[in-house]
């Protein structure tokens, strides 16, 4: 069967598919969590150096990982609402845009749970929590920039403009390991390289992050049906829904 | 099994408050934002009703 996928890149269509699909991916994500939590908790084994403090890997990796893939996930969007004038791709950049913000932020909190008993110390200004911490702040200047100005497409641009400029962070975040002296640890999982750590550890990381991935779905779907609203409110499809007369 | 007892489950070795402070911190995170959506979603079908009236 073709589905015509250009039918859901009109707000009036994607809005109620979206609806659809946000309890689904809520639901897997539970799942994931459960699972991951489980795993985390009573499958992996206690660390041979680090003691019970290892734990907190099972959500700072997945914050992490995630803090990365929406920047350049949102800022892909953005860019095609840019070249091709499409205001749905715009709004979905615009939706990304706190969730990455979040993920950024546990990322640089449990990180900094887990530094201080660790390193001895909650922050150091190497290069991969610098930069870490420049993600947040890029995700920050996008939302503030498109809240400023007042006309939503101009905002889009604009946006699109800084989100597409702050890509290059996202690289040096992830080879900062390899490139600078740091005192952050090295990737966690390589595609070149054996695992290092016990199986039951790569996994419960690797179910944890699934669980995030399907949250931060499930939270954009939700922010993007209420930017639809909040932007088209005076549309006919927005007039004719039928949940605003319950 | 990891844990002998409940108390050491949430000991976490001794690194409990780092521990329970990453995880709960976090869980707090997401129940907050769905929560900020969850409003708002309300509140722009809200808007779009009042804003309908007009002429």
């Amino acid at each position: 069967m073709a589905i015509n996928w250009f039918k859901y890149s009109s707000p009036a269509s994607f809005y109620p598919l979206a609806g659809r699909l946000t309890p689904w991916f809520f639901a897997a994500a539970a799942l994931f969590v459960i699972a991951g939590l489980y795993i985390s908790f009573f499958v992996a084994p206690t660390d041979a150096q680090q003691g019970e403090a290892y734990r907190i890997i099972f959500i700072h990796v997945p914050a992490a990982w995630m803090s990365m893939f929406i920047y350049v996930v949102m800022a892909m969007w953005a860019g095609i609402g840019l070249a091709f004038n499409t205001r749905l791709s715009s709004m979905v950049a615009s939706a990304l845009a706190p969730t990455g913000a979040l993920m950024t932020f546990i990322a640089l909190w449990t990180g900094s749970l887990w530094g201080k008993p660790m390193w001895g110390t909650w922050w150091v200004w190497d290069a991969r929590l610098t930069s870490e911490l420049i993600l947040l702040f890029l995700y920050f200047g996008f939302m503030s920039l498109q809240a400023a100005i007042d006309d939503p497409r101009r905002a889009d641009k604009a946006g699109a403009v800084i989100a597409l400029v702050g890509v290059v962070n996202v690289p040096i975040i992830y080879f900062s390991v390899k490139w600078w002296n740091t005192l952050h640890q090295g990737a966690s999982v390589s595609l070149t390289r054996s695992p290092t750590m016990a199986k039951t550890m790569l996994l419960g990381m690797l179910v944890m992050a699934l669980a995030f991935w399907m949250y931060s779905i499930a939270v954009t779907l939700m922010r993007v049906r209420a930017i639809m609203l909040e932007r088209e409110h005076n549309s006919d499809w927005v007039k004719a829904l039928e949940e605003r007369h319950p | 099994m990891n844990w002998a007892s409940a108390a050491d489950f949430f000991a976490m070795g001794g690194y409990g408050v780092y521990v329970w402070g990453s995880f709960g911190v976090t869980a707090a995170c997401f129940a907050l934002e769905i929560i900020v959506l969850r409003a708002r979603q309300r509140a722009a079908l809200r808007a779009s009703e009042s804003g309908s009236r007009e002429p």
